[in-house]
């Protein structure tokens, strides 16, 4: 046998087997401590290190997820797949209560409003807009053309029948390049806890709101009146909603006259305390209207008059001591 | 004394006069791409100049030892290849352990430059113009320095170029390669400064 052959095989072999070998020492003996959560994330990504998330590579991303400072869905290659899987590893802090998601605050659609010409043009809101203010008389609705649909990067969004944007709240991440890219300004981002919204965005006194559309808001201020903890604001004929300070009690929605209002939760006639509570004052404590006498370590009673069945003593409560009735059968 | 100043003749040389980039067009991707904000071009320039000096040393002594003694110079290549891959893994994991913040300054780009041509091209060069040791690891130093100089330069022309009024047709790319081309015919001002 040639001995260039041997040479070569026995060289190569030796060199690749003595890398081998350091770098199989240093990676035991330069182990770095790292929460083992980041190398779980990187396993779930695609791990092709394009950077489209805004970071140098998947580890970079990895990383940032797990301090917190990236949201679990921000690899727009993984998509929702990689996501839910980033959001498993991450357990409930994934799910905090504060993430956002786009609400439309426009309940006009081909049904609701009336048109007040014939659009032939482009067909996007922003030709719309810019032109003559597309079909709708409504000169503050939403024009239906699908802009937002457009540049959703994660599909959340999609055009429905009636004209209007759908927003899935799974995909949704809360990005807010819907929101710049209206030039209606009805996309806003809003809790996802929050159940409460009041779909309209006119300025239009209540007698223009009446021809235009079925849905408008038309600035009657029942439901600022009714709101137990002020969070509706009367701006220019106009009911605006503080989401911050709504506790989803669902009151506005049952007195609006339009139907402008849209609450997506169940409502609940009637709040109990049972022979469970232990007197922790949890629940007085999460009380917006302090309708709950709480002494500490006796039974905590609902004052019904102040009460509004807004439901946060129930989920305040550890020791599963307060009864909701919902209208239509009991819990 | 004698062999001192050829040392430093050669370094000057590879810096200048040779510049990887401008002048033996190594490296010429990183250069372009990552040349975007003088920050992260030092980086860059950082971890090749890390990486070079510790390939040429290494190389030198697998070339000479291993591939010369056996009288296997085509191996060079395949060789060398698995030597760079290594030694930056090698020093990827060194650095993540000694020097957290050195990591992060370097990010990305340590696992980069093993696929970076300058550092190759540096491998093959030295056998080729048969340095000894000691000059190999000189060679590598100051071709990563030169290779800093450059692409720091370009960095900062190209921060200046962002509010520059430049024609639609040459904004982005092509006026990056034009300045390219301008700064390598400016270093070919220096080919007169040192003979060897």
């Amino acid at each position: 046998m040639n001995p260039t052959y041997l040479y070569s095989l026995i060289s190569m072999g030796g060199i690749a087997a003595l890398l081998a070998a350091v770098l199989g020492f240093a990676s035991e003996r330069f182990k770095v401590e790292q929460d083992p959560r980041v190398g779980k994330v990187e396993d779930a990504l695609p791990g092709a290190n394009c950077g489209a998330c805004g970071y140098a590579g998947c580890e970079a991303f990895a990383e940032a997820v797990v301090n917190g400072e990236a949201p679990v869905g921000g690899c727009p290659v993984g998509g929702d797949k990689v996501a839910s899987d980033i959001a498993d590893i991450m357990g409930a802090e994934s799910d905090s209560s504060d993430k956002v998601v786009a609400e439309l605050i426009c309940g006009g659609g081909i049904k609701e409003t009336t048109k007040s010409g014939k659009y032939q043009g482009i067909e996007t809101c922003k030709a719309a807009h810019a032109v003559n203010g597309g079909e709708k008389e409504c000169q503050y609705s939403c024009l239906g053309f699908g802009d937002c649909e457009v540049v959703c990067p994660f599909d959340a969004i999609e055009m429905s029948e009636n004209g209007l944007p759908q927003i899935n709240y799974d995909k949704c991440t809360g990005c807010g390049k819907c929101v710049e890219e209206c030039p209606r300004n009805v996309l806003l981002l809003a809790p996802l806890t929050a159940k409460t919204h009041i779909r309209c965005s006119s300025h239009n006194i209540g007698k223009i709101v009446r021809k235009t559309c079925e849905v408008g808001c038309i600035g009657c201020s029942l439901c600022a009146k009714t709101c137990p903890v002020d969070a509706i604001e009367m701006v220019d004929n106009l009911a605006v909603m503080d989401y911050e300070k709504c506790v989803n009690c669902g009151k506005c929605a049952e007195v609006c006259p339009t139907g402008t209002i849209e609450f997506q939760g169940e409502m609940i006639e009637k709040v109990e305390i049972n022979d469970n509570c232990v007197g922790c004052t949890l629940c007085a404590k999460a009380c917006p209207v302090d309708a709950i006498e709480g002494e500490v370590r006796k039974l905590h009673e609902i004052d019904q008059e102040i009460c509004i069945q807004c439901g946060l003593c129930y989920e305040a409560c550890n020791v599963d001591a307060v009864d909701l009735f919902y209208e239509d059968e009991n819990q | 004394m004698e062999e001192f100043t050829q040392i430093l003749l050669l370094f000057i040389s590879t810096v200048l006069i040779n510049n990887f980039i401008l002048v033996r067009f190594l490296g010429i991707c990183p250069f372009l791409g990552v040349s975007k904000q003088v920050e992260t071009a030092f980086s860059m320039g950082l971890a090749t100049t890390f990486v070079m000096t510790l390939t040429a040393a290494a190389t030198w002594l697998i070339n000479t030892f291993i591939l010369e003694a056996l009288n296997l110079p085509f191996l060079q290549y395949v060789s060398f290849i698995i030597v760079i891959a290594s030694l930056v893994q090698f020093v990827e994991m060194f650095i993540k352990k000694t020097s957290p913040v050195l990591y992060k300054a370097l990010g990305i780009f340590l696992p980069l430059i093993t696929t970076n041509c300058a550092i190759m091209g540096l491998a093959l060069l030295i056998p080729l113009n048969g340095y000894s040791f000691i000059a190999s690891v000189v060679f590598g130093f100051g071709a990563g320095v030169g290779f800093t100089l450059a692409i720091v330069l370009m960095a900062g022309l190209r921060e200046k170029l962002e509010f520059g009024d430049v024609p639609g047709v040459l904004k982005g790319v092509p006026v990056t390669l034009i300045i390219a081309g301008i700064m390598a015919m400016a270093f070919m001002g220096f080919s007169g400064l040192i003979s060897m």
